[in-house]
């Protein structure tokens, strides 16, 4: 029972990151109807910055974010205008996937040039340091990860909610035209929703980056936790993809428990029961049409 | 003469200069850079009938293009039925085989649309990817499966592999053929175009949409296990690559999908220039950059690929009456 309980400890602590960087995915989707498939390229991206920072300056790699936020914000913007924009209306889904598969390549190509392909990680001084609570371990770097990462949620929740960008975001998602004969200009809303994301990306890549070792190929890894994540709660939906991260996260360090191998596998019959009886997903709305 | 036997004599021509290429040309390098252009237009053909045709763009091909070379090589290692020619005879078998499980595999993810549709299939590549890795008395682990080298003479060593692909595209361009000049095409670009609405005139949808996808991965399966006899190896992956699922969608649209020769012709363009890249470049870094910037370049100068694009050049200038060009959902493939 105690393996149980810390394993669902660990899985929602994991999951806090996760929900991170699927909440961006989600967010470029509901505006642009683009499956980013860059990502996980993305927040690799972002661990390397962060990466940099720590190791050639000293910065430590949850200040960093300060820096890297900006910057990353910046990289999507200029991602948004130069490769999706001019992608045809009706079609954009079907090719945004293609195209953002040869970001996501064009990124990783860049990285390995830089960085070589050996493993990185960053190790702050607390690292290895752990509290105990009533008899559990919680690992300090996956508690301040998971903290930040809902920090940053609430904060992402909160401008959408409650401010006049947030507003114009939201009517894009609801029906681009009627936003746009509303005055909403759509395509900076999209530059600046997809500016977001890459936002996220790279608060989610320093927290991946002090939690796990990465290479310029990891990304595959992530995109696919990522878009099995968007899927279970639902294409578009925030909440949903908080709920989805938590479930990965509890289902697949509870399978760990047992099979370590079989963790990640886990996740994915999950995902495939879910769609059997929800091909929506759980929090997704049903859309009249998937291909407009 | 009509238009449809120009067409089929235009294929026998096609194929019968592939057959005779390796006599021309014998080098090696040349005949090995056939066998990878074949692998692909195969499957990027084959990838069209759902992925062009019925409209939903199937990542996760390159899953069965590893089933198909594992089934290949798990065979060899459990059955020893010679050598030579006689793996070849076990094609079929696996063609079969991955079918089955397509249907399976379509009969969930076809539940969803277009771009759901894609995010489940390349899912379902990284379920196979991880079962490959993880059943290790079946498929060796992340090590990998051996086969044995076939006793071919060395200087025609690359020909067997050859023609067995040559007989393997002509039945995807043949099954694309057959679906355009069938009852089955018209129910495909109804699919398409608006599946509520094809259900609904009485198009049965599900069948024929899990047919197709069936039948496109049954024949990438087999691809997918010459491949394996050809470089006589697989391992997790090398043998289930999102690459290769990606590379066939790229060649498909260069090309022109929902056309039956696209997919062919964006693939005789792409595979050479890839290896080209891979010869001059090197190290495999650049490489990934080329390749993106040539991929991000197709699909933003051409993203309605070359032979749509031909063709509509040619009726506006035949009629001079419209310059709009058709939208692909209201396309009639040719």
């Amino acid at each position: 029972m105690h393996e149980v309980i810390q394993a669902i400890i660990l899985g929602l602590l994991t999951g806090g990151v996760y929900a991170l960087m699927a909440s961006g995915q989600t967010l470029i989707f509901g505006i642009m109807r683009v499956i980013n498939l860059a990502q996980g390229a993305l927040v690799i991206l972002g661990a390397y910055l962060t990466y940099s920072l720590f190791t050639q300056l000293g910065i430590d790699p949850f200040l960093s974010i300060l820096i890297t936020t900006p910057v990353m914000f910046g990289v999507g913007v200029l991602i948004q205008t130069v490769s999706l924009r001019r992608l045809r209306h009706g079609e954009t889904a079907q090719l945004s996937i293609l195209v953002t598969y040869a970001v996501a390549l064009g990124i990783e190509g860049v990285l390995s040039v830089t960085y070589s392909a050996t493993d990185r990680a960053i190790q702050p001084s607390y690292a290895n340091a752990s509290f105990t609570v009533g008899g559990y371990e919680i690992s300090a770097v996956r508690l301040y990860a998971c903290v930040l990462s809902l920090a940053l949620l609430g904060a992402l929740f909160a401008l959408l909610r409650y401010t006049k960008f947030g507003r114009a975001v939201r009517a894009t998602v609801q029906n681009p035209m009627s936003a746009r004969l509303l005055g909403v200009n759509t395509e900076t809303v999209a530059a600046v929703g997809f500016g977001l994301g890459a936002a996220t990306a790279a608060a989610a890549g320093a927290v991946y980056g002090v939690l796990y070792s990465f290479n310029a190929g990891s990304h595959y890894d992530l995109i696919s936790r990522l878009l099995s994540i968007v899927i279970l709660g639902g294409l578009g939906s925030i909440g949903g993809s908080v709920i989805g991260a938590m479930t990965m996260g509890v289902v697949s360090s509870l399978v760990a428990v047992a099979a370590p191998t079989w963790a990640d596998f886990s996740f994915f019959i999950v995902l495939l029961v879910v769609l059997l009886v929800r091909p929506q997903g759980l929090f997704g709305a049903t859309l009249r049409d998937a291909r407009t | 003469m009509t238009a449809e036997r120009i067409k089929y004599l235009g294929a026998a021509l096609f194929f019968a200069v592939l057959i005779a290429l390796p006599f021309v040309f014998a080098a090696h390098w040349f005949v090995n850079l056939m066998v990878f252009t074949l692998i692909y237009a195969g499957a990027s053909s084959a990838w069209n009938l759902v992925g062009g045709f019925a409209g939903y763009p199937s990542l996760g091909h390159a899953a069965f293009f590893g089933i198909g070379a594992y089934l290949e090589a798990i065979y060899f290692t459990h059955h020893s039925i010679g050598d030579g020619w006689l793996p070849f005879a076990a094609l079929p078998v696996i063609g079969v085989c991955a079918a089955v499980v397509g249907l399976g595999v379509g009969a969930i993810a076809m539940r969803t649309r277009a771009d759901v549709f894609a995010i489940v299939t390349i899912t379902f590549l990284f379920v196979v990817q991880t079962l490959a890795s993880n059943l290790r008395s079946l498929t060796g682990g992340s090590q990998g499966i051996g086969i044995k080298l076939p006793p071919f003479p060395p200087d025609t060593y690359e020909r067997p592999y050859y023609f067995v692909l040559v007989a393997l595209l002509a039945l995807a361009v043949g099954v694309n053929m057959a679906a355009v000049h069938s009852k089955f095409g018209p129910a495909l670009w109804a699919i398409r175009a608006d599946e509520d609405r094809a259900r609904g005139v009485g198009v049965p949808v599900t069948t024929v949409k899990l047919l197709t996808f069936s039948v496109s991965v049954g024949i990438v399966a087999m691809i997918g296990a010459v491949w394996a006899y050809y470089l006589s190896y697989v391992y997790p992956q090398f043998a289930i690559d999102p690459l290769l699922s990606v590379g066939i969608v790229l060649m498909a649209y260069l090309g022109g999908r929902t056309t039956v020769w696209g997919p062919v012709l964006g693939t005789f363009i792409i595979v050479p220039a890839q290896q080209y890249f891979a010869y001059q470049l090197g190290s495999s870094e650049f490489y990934l950059i080329a390749y993106a910037a040539v991929f991000l370049v197709i699909m933003l100068v051409l993203p309605r690929g070359i032979l749509p694009s031909i063709a509509d050049r040619i009726r506006t200038g035949a009629t001079k009456k419209t310059a709009e060009p058709v939208p692909d959902d209201e396309r009639v493939p040719t």
